[in-house]
């Protein structure tokens, strides 16, 4: 119906945008949704730390009461964990896994939506738990018998346990998502050797989900069974025994670190090539030792769990699997390392942040060797020391890294450049704050401070350490408002990005900035692991090395 | 990471909790392990850091254009083969001193050094105390609170060593026993028994606090191990073993403390009062502190905790019984002949 008035389009009203997005199956949107609940989750969890680090700043402080200050803990574990990590890697990837394989979205995209819907809606589930008179407060690993009735009379350790049951569901859909996709959707000539780097950490991390993540619904669930059904698993007064639970848990925990890690070793095997103007080194070397770092971390769990009493021969089993698991991501690290060496580095700021993650994730690494020799561990377990590694490496490694994944497809996303300037003191004042966070929690855990107590006494000479570390959180603060800033108002005033601003070459590159709701117009065939570099140099493609 | 041994230095005993300042073997075998686990990762992260360092200024450039991109390396095997053999080789060094540290720590309580004289404790966590059940060689045992003495050892004549043998249980929740000068930290998981053991020839105070969260008060269950002199502890020992001071002076106090609701949780020995739900108060004199290490043994901190424990430890589970002035007055008054 041909009209001789050209009829401009109505502009969408809010409520169509909203109803848009609510509605959406479209990975990327998703995957945007994904990012934007941990970047608000990411501030709560950050408030609770910051209240944590006041009260801690001097002894016999009275800024929150005891029992806050424990629920405040516990919140701020599970918070970070589940509602900022998970989700945060998992939104990333949900964007950019589809482009790098040239698919037009996951293999299943309503249970793409489901799976958001479900995560963020667990974590509602468990912040609802403070309008019923306070929060969980038993720690995020919530050791048994803490949390059976006896202990924990209120309805807080229920919302937990279910809150978190709820965004397991979430966790899993992705990752079958992610294997689905990945298996069955890379576009013609793209067998699994070829695979970008990050694609391929998302298949072993959604392995590691469907392996790890049902342990803990499992777990969860034997908790509200004790609680509200006259279950005794965990109850050691009626036959059950607590020390199960530590090991149904950290069988779930520690293969969670690495989902935690290993996306982010993805990204920055994105970013460290491009920002070298080099192939990654190694990439068959990287693919099998991002294999091993999996098989080997389902059986290291027990190292949480070396003051427990266990026998030596046990012990020394999962000191030595610790130790080993060390090898493959020393692996990793080298293999970086060697795709700087020689190359002409561009510091922009996905490079910033990965070089971050380098210097960071080795320190964080290096503090985990000391744990995993268990008589060490015999002092240091749940000191202050546990505290600054593990904040070292999530910070370091998963934080850093992810930012520096933020950074470069942020432009891909949004078709903005985000402000440079504002990334630098974003970078700056992260690496200098967190640094002089966690830094001092290792000497204070040396010198005999436990973790969890919301004061700590004046005469053991922990309280220099301690000032220092609330310094530190005051300076790394800010730099979360400013990205939380930077990722919005770009959107508006960012620069134009363009389709390929990095220069890059895996296919995600190949469209438009943002992409179209179909993401090619044609699904490409490639030969090699950088389509485009190919595509540049015609003489000298990559098939012909790998 | 080394400057910490200053920090040791610069303590005094009692401050001191410093893992590198050790009195005992478990802590010195720890100690040894560490400096050596210390020494491997400091010597990785200068050199690895140090080849980041060095790429970060060598190879730093600006935007790249399409006609300066370096020359691109795929990898290469033996490269590969060399940084995944050197770290494993140092892992595996590293796991035959972590064997050698575990055998040396995890001793058998039942094969105690030839011709010594252990002293065996059960320890009984509580949330937020410590319960310490003395089991005596003629076979008696007792039980006080808190405050635990240990006599101190002679490393040099076997027949006057005297290795401290802890068997941890719980009553309620997890707890972790953890003083760093003596040992490593052992878990007390209720439903099991572990075991911890410490040997030290230096008399004083040494500090520590429960290590595993336990719930509200948490933060406030301290330990204090009170390594005597083996005259003071065979003192010590005598006299807690013996039933409850009578002073007829305080009849009216302990009349009243024997019909109040004190004895469902307390016991004083020697009298009707056999409660085990709270620490035992039959020498709380010969303790310096109350509440598991938190205020000062005084009359007036005394008080005010029978007053009302909740405003001396929120969360604690002896409430408070309503007493008036001259009830609490004369309950202080018995208490504190308990020496």
């Amino acid at each position: 119906m041909a009209s001789l008035v050209t009829e401009t389009p109505e502009k969408p009203s809010i409520m169509d945008i909203l109803h848009d997005w609510v509605t959406t199956v479209d990975h990327k949107k998703i995957g945007i949704m994904y990012v934007l609940m941990a970047v608000f989750f990411l501030i709560v969890a950050g408030a609770e730390a910051l209240l944590m680090r006041m009260q801690l700043i001097q002894p016999g402080m009275t800024i929150v009461k005891p029992d806050t200050f424990n629920q405040l803990f516990t919140m701020h574990g599970t918070t970070m964990v589940f509602f900022v990590g998970m989700p945060i890697l998992i939104g990333v990837a949900n964007f950019a896994v589809p482009l790098q394989i040239g698919a037009r979205d996951m293999a299943f995209p309503r249970l793409n939506a489901l799976g958001f819907w479900t995560t963020l809606f667990g974590g509602v589930l468990v912040y609802t738990s403070f309008a019923t008179g306070g929060g969980p407060n038993f720690g995020w690993f919530a050791y048994a018998p803490l949390t059976e009735k006896t202990f924990n009379r209120g309805p807080a350790a229920d919302f937990w346990a279910m809150g978190l049951i709820v965004s397991g569901i979430g966790t899993i859909t992705a990752a079958v998502n992610f294997i689905a996709t990945i298996m069955a959707m890379r576009a013609p000539g793209m067998t699994l050797r070829k695979v970008p780097f990050f694609t391929w950490t998302m298949l072993w991390t959604s392995v590691q989900i469907l392996i790890a993540i049902p342990p803990l619904t499992v777990s969860l669930t034997m908790v509200v069974l004790d609680r509200q059904f006259g279950a005794l698993f965990f109850d050691p007064q009626n036959g059950g025994s607590a020390y199960l639970w530590q090991h149904m848990f950290w069988f779930f925990g520690h293969p969670e670190v690495y989902i935690l890690i290993l996306p982010v070793f993805g990204m920055v095997s994105e970013v460290i090539p491009t920002f070298s103007r080099k192939v990654l080194f190694g990439y068959e070397f990287m693919a099998a030792a991002t294999m091993a770092i999996v098989f080997i971390s389902l059986g290291v769990w027990a190292h949480h769990m070396f003051a427990v009493g266990m026998s030596k021969t046990l012990d020394l089993f999962f000191a030595a699997a610790t130790l080993l698991v060390s090898v493959p991501t020393g692996i990793k690290m080298f293999n970086w390392l060697a795709t700087m060496y020689g190359g002409r580095i561009w510091f922009a700021s996905p490079m910033l942040f990965a070089t971050g993650f380098l210097s960071m994730f080795l320190i964080g690494g290096l503090t985990g060797i000391m744990l995993s020799a268990a008589p060490f561990d015999f002092q240091l377990s749940d000191s202050y020391f546990v505290v600054g590694h593990f904040h070292w490496v999530l910070i370091g490694g998963t934080v850093f890294g992810v930012f520096a994944g933020i950074h470069y497809w942020y432009p891909k996303a949004t078709g903005r450049m985000l402000n440079e300037r504002l990334a630098k003191w974003q970078f700056w004042l992260l690496i200098i704050g967190f640094a002089v966070t966690f830094g001092p929690m290792h000497l204070s855990g040396m010198l005999g401070m436990p973790r969890r107590i919301y004061t700590y006494e004046a005469d053991r000479g922990w309280t220099f350490w301690n000032q220092l570390s609330t310094i530190g959180s005051l300076i790394q603060a800010p730099s979360y408002l400013i990205f939380a800033y930077n990722i919005t108002v770009s959107l508006w005033k960012g620069e134009r990005a363009g389709d390929n601003p990095w220069q890059a070459w895996t296919l995600e590159w190949a469209t438009t900035s943002p992409p179209p709701s179909y993401n090619f117009e044609e699904i490409p065939t490639v030969r090699s692991r950088r389509p485009l570099w190919d595509l540049k140099h015609p003489d000298d493609p990559d098939w012909k090395y790998e | 990471m080394n400057f910490c041994f200053l920090l040791a230095a610069r303590a005094s005993t009692a401050e001191n909790l410093s893992i590198f300042d050790p009195v005992s073997p478990p802590a010195q075998s720890i100690k040894s392990l560490a400096i050596l686990v210390l020494a491997i990762t400091g010597v990785i992260f200068i050199i690895v850091e140090g080849i980041l360092v060095y790429a970060i200024w060598k190879f730093r450039k600006g935007k790249p254009t399409d006609d300066n991109e370096p020359a691109q390396v795929y990898g290469s095997t033996p490269i590969e083969i060399a940084w995944t053999a050197a770290p494993a080789l140092i892992c595996f060094v590293l796991m035959l001193a972590i064997a050698r540290t575990l055998w040396e720590v995890n001793v058998d309580p039942q094969r105690p050094p030839a011709e010594s004289q252990p002293v065996r404790v059960t320890t009984i966590g509580h949330q937020w105390w410590w319960e310490y059940r003395y089991e005596l060689p003629d076979g008696t045992s007792f039980i006080t609170a808190n405050e635990l003495h240990v006599p101190a050892s002679n490393f040099s004549t076997p027949s006057e060593r005297r290795p401290v043998y802890l068997t941890l249980q719980s009553a309620d929740v997890c707890h972790s026993y953890w003083v760093p000068r003596l040992a490593g930290k052992m878990d007390l998981i209720p439903g099991r028994t572990n075991n911890l053991w410490f040997e030290t020839a230096q008399t004083g105070l040494f500090l520590g606090q429960c290590a595993e969260f336990c719930g509200p008060q948490h933060a406030k269950m301290l330990l204090r191990v009170y390594v005597d002199t083996p005259e003071q502890y065979d003192k010590w020992l005598a006299n807690e073993a013996k039933p409850a001071v009578d002073d007829a002076k305080v009849k009216e106090g302990r009349d009243l403390f024997l019909k109040l609701s004190c004895v469902s949780c307390h016991r004083i020995r020697g009298t009707s009062a056999d409660g085990f739900y709270a620490p035992d108060l039959t020498h709380l004199m010969s303790r310096e502190t109350l509440a598991s290490g938190i205020v000062p043994n005084t009359r007036e901190e005394l008080r005010r905790w029978v007053q009302d424990p909740q405003k001396v430890k929120p969360g604690a589970l002896m409430p408070a019984f309503g007493l008036s002035d001259r009830e609490l007055d004369l309950v202080i008054d018995y208490l504190e002949t308990l020496k």
